[in-house]
């Protein structure tokens, strides 16, 4: 038994991406076709030369019909799938895995999510009929868990640790401004970011990333036939998906410093890429800034700093966009806000983009290989995932 | 003959100021937004010892639901067994000594009555009912001649028709009719009962070492000192300047805290009035200073805080409207998995792996540790010390009292747990700080209320 991955086997030949943002005048349908056609137009293939589809959402619409009914596609297979936030990555992921096993030529991973129209500010999570027992954390409250652990573990002081998580948030929106995809664009004073009211811990409001609308989707081929469609495909190198226990909501011996799902599911992607020392051979990473101090952490877990030291790396600015190993260098879900069912699909785009050379003023010299990250749900308790993509095959 | 065997109080922890109220001087004892009469007679009845009760009676004029029986939670929260007989009864805030003399006939018949009392008491704003109002609980558990630590030694009551104090079902708050009134029909039957009551003990007033005198208007029983002869420091405080009267609870709030102090051999007259009159005579047993509860009245009136504006206090009576959150609505609990949780949701009994000992809060079907399937054991832990691991303040969760303030609390032996705290002042939460469990209802949703457990500082 073993995690043998699907190295070099697929290639994504073409994506397209929305706008994120408060779309009020747009509904899910509306979102999804747009990213839909865009990425079919990317990879210059019509809908009827799509075999199959995977639909992620998280609950903007039931069953594959949220996206045969939109697109009117031809009774081709369609299966929507949830997996918290990262949802659009693990379409991404079964999508690749459908062309890989032979079963269709070329097939499409969609994400969408339209959270605007809920009328309530933050996250709404549907739950299903409790005892009423389930402890009623918000998200940042359950991610600022991680700050003060941190600093006790590793001596940094609670101010200077105010310092790094707002230079996080100040970094992606730097990024984000130049992004006219992003939900904001515009760069954010530090001291604006370390002063904004607060909402959970040590977290201001801009310690948190917010909630938007948004789509995003690929085309995936088997990488043998990836020429076929585009002289610039993108192959898949690694993917893989750590589910937790619930061990930090059961086990005394865990101290919010780390995502044991995150360091999972690296220990595997890296394996199935050959990547040995992820901090060198990692051009660039999306990951999953639903926080500020959640990119901290992630830093440490993937293994981009050593452990007690991603703090420090973060203020020398490693992982600027003009830094040694850029991270959210699209502005990160910081600035983009986060429709569940697109997120994880909008970091692939932005590798996708960079791996092109196709990133404009965000463009990154010369990216080998890039990583996405996704988290779903919170620290000890959460699904991760992981990609690892290149530009060329071997 | 048959007496009280054990005890146990509750005084919650915050208090409204009277200055704070439209004027006069101290403070009374409020519940938390999160406490009702269910959840704050679980907490006095842990105090007790329950080990013998075979039978609950539960009084309340408050009760959380109007109809479905508030006892039964009560008896799940503290694990009674399923075969308890319990009866539920109120309507008037004698009930409290009425259900203790119902317990005393329970005892008298064999068996082992838990009797707990309860009340939130609302008036309306800057009135006299809710200045001199608390919210408080108490509980005895009542048994044979040879285990009591205070044996009934005598007992009257009477009964009058009279419209002195009345609520309609719905109606937050009570109305009076002119005190005078009700004060010349039941200042005679108090000052009588209290005489019958003597006399059926055979106790002369000069012999009593205590008297509680309770009523929801005091003019009803100011005319007792006198018609009995008894001298000013045989009169119990009635708590008036620190608690208020605590409604059906008030008796047995003060007969407690007599109860905390008393010697073997004092004898004790407590006498209720409303609608009527109740009266009962005990006598302290040398069982008395090994069957005190592990906390008195005293340490429950002086573990407080006491600046919660009035508004906040408006707003958790829900009598003062406030702009809701920009959240949805709360969900029910949902009746299946309530009652297959209900050890868990109830009782807070988590598991613990036969095979390696990890201990679980929620229990669990499979060990984290050694993956074992199906080898867990129930375990209680609402009484298992516990501290925090690490705690934050979210300002964004919907609470009455923001900021909400979340633990993760590692219990002694295994076990780990995330939940809010009660009584809690955020700038005193230090990581390792020892807490306590606490039942409360943490919410009502689309008409259901939903009881559960939170941490505490320790009281």
């Amino acid at each position: 038994m073993a995690s043998r991955g699907i190295k070099d086997k697929v290639a994504i030949v073409g994506m397209g991406c929305t706008a994120f943002g408060e779309h009020f005048d747009r509904s899910a349908s509306d979102l999804l076709v747009e990213a839909a056609t865009d990425a079919m137009s990317s990879a210059g293939v019509e809908k009827k030369d799509v075999d199959a589809y995977w639909l992620g959402t998280m609950f903007s619409g039931l069953a594959g019909l949220t996206l045969s009914e939109a697109l009117k596609t031809d009774y081709k297979p369609v299966t929507r799938l949830e997996n918290m936030c990262a949802t659009g990555s693990d379409s991404f992921r079964n999508a690749a895995y459908a062309v890989a096993s032979g079963a269709f030529d070329l097939v499409m991973a969609v994400g969408v999510e339209k959270l605007k129209d809920s009328g309530y500010s933050g996250l709404v999570i549907p739950t299903p009929p409790s005892d009423g027992t389930e402890s009623s954390m918000t998200a940042p409250a359950m991610f600022s868990l991680l700050a003060p652990a941190y600093c006790e573990k590793y001596g940094v002081d609670q101010e200077k640790m105010k310092d790094v998580i707002s230079r996080i948030a100040w970094k992606n929106h730097v990024n984000g401004a130049k992004n006219p995809k992003a939900q904001f664009r515009k760069e954010v004073p530090l001291e604006v970011i370390k002063n904004s009211p607060p909402i959970a811990g040590m977290f201001g409001v801009f310690d948190c990333s917010g909630v938007s609308d948004g789509a995003a989707a690929a085309v995936l081929c088997r990488a043998e036939d990836a020429y076929k469609y585009t002289d610039k495909p993108i192959f898949l190198k690694a993917m893989s998906v750590a589910a937790g226990p619930n061990e930090g909501f059961m086990n005394q011996d865990y101290d919010f410093t780390t995502f044991q799902e995150v360091v999972a599911s690296c220990k595997d992607a890296y394996q199935q890429a050959g990547v040995t020392n992820p901090r060198e051979e990692i051009s660039m990473a999306e990951v999953h800034d639903c926080f500020t101090a959640t990119e901290l952490v992630l830093m440490e877990d993937m293994g981009f700093s050593e452990r007690g030291q991603a703090w420090k790396d973060c203020e020398e600015g490693r992982f600027d966009g003009d830094g040694a190993q850029p991270v959210n260098v699209d502005g990160g879900l910081k600035s983009f806000g986060h429709p569940i069912g697109a997120s994880g699909l909008r970091m692939m785009y932005e590798m996708f983009l960079q791996l092109r050379g196709e990133a404009g003023e965000r463009q990154i010299d010369n990216p080998k290989l890039g990583m996405t990250h996704n988290l779903g749900g919170q620290p000890g308790r959460c699904v991760s995932f992981v990609s690892i993509v290149g530009n060329k095959p071997g | 003959m048959p007496g009280i065997t054990s005890y146990g109080a509750y005084v919650p922890y915050y208090r409204l100021t009277r200055k704070a109220m439209g004027g006069g001087k101290g403070e009374r004892a409020i519940a938390s937004f999160d406490e009702d009469a269910v959840s704050m007679a679980v907490e006095a009845s842990r105090d007790a010892d329950l080990s013998a009760v075979d039978t609950l009676l539960f009084a309340t004029t408050s009760p959380p639901y109007a109809e479905k029986l508030n006892a039964a939670a009560i008896a799940a929260a503290l694990s009674l067994p399923s075969s308890i007989r319990s009866t539920e009864i109120g309507s008037s805030s004698r009930m409290g000594l009425g259900a203790l003399l119902m317990g005393a006939d329970a005892a008298a018949a064999g068996r082992h009555a838990l009797v707990c009392v309860s009340d939130v008491v609302v008036g309306a704003p800057s009135g006299s009912r809710e200045k001199g109002g608390g919210d408080a609980a108490v509980a005895f558990v009542t048994g044979p001649d040879d285990e009591a630590i205070a044996r009934f030694v005598g007992q009257a009551s009477a009964t009058t028709e009279l419209l002195d104090v009345w609520r309609l079902p719905g109606e937050k708050f009570a109305n009076q009719w002119e005190e005078r009134f009700g004060a010349e029909i039941l200042g005679p039957i108090s000052n009588d009962t209290a005489k019958r009551a003597l006399e059926d003990a055979g106790v002369q007033p000069s012999d009593l070492a205590a008297v509680v005198l309770d009523a929801t208007n005091k003019r009803d029983v100011a005319g007792i000192p006198r018609a009995l002869g008894l001298q000013k420091e045989q009169l119990a405080d009635m708590l008036e300047a620190n608690v208020g009267r605590t409604g059906a609870a008030h008796a047995g709030l003060v007969l407690a805290r007599v109860l905390d102090s008393a010697s073997p051999g004092d004898k004790i007259l407590v006498v209720s009035t409303c609608d009527g009159c109740d009266a009962a005579v005990l006598e302290v047993t040398d069982k008395i200073t090994a069957g005190r509860p592990k906390r008195s009245v005293d340490r429950w009136i002086a573990s407080a805080r006491n600046d919660i504006p009035y508004n906040t206090y408006l707003k958790w009576r829900e009598i003062l409207p406030f702009e809701p959150p920009r959240r949805p609505d709360l969900d029910r609990p949902a009746a299946p998995p309530m009652q297959r949780n209900q050890h868990w949701k109830y009782g807070f009994y988590g598991s613990r792996c036969t095979e390696c000992q990890s201990g679980y809060l929620p229990p669990q079907q499979v060990c984290l540790t050694c993956g074992s399937v199906n080898k867990m054991q129930e375990e209680a832990f609402a009484d298992v010390p516990c501290k925090i691991k690490t705690y934050t303040f979210d300002h964004l969760a919907y609470t009455l009292q923001p900021p909400v303030v979340s633990t993760v609390v590692d219990f002694q032996g295994g076990g780990r747990l995330t939940c809010e705290m009660a009584d809690v002042d955020p700038a005193s939460v230090k990581i390792g700080d020892q807490l306590e469990m606490t039942f409360r209802r943490l919410y009502t949703g689309s008409g259901v209320h939903n009881y559960f457990w939170k941490a505490r500082p320790q009281r």
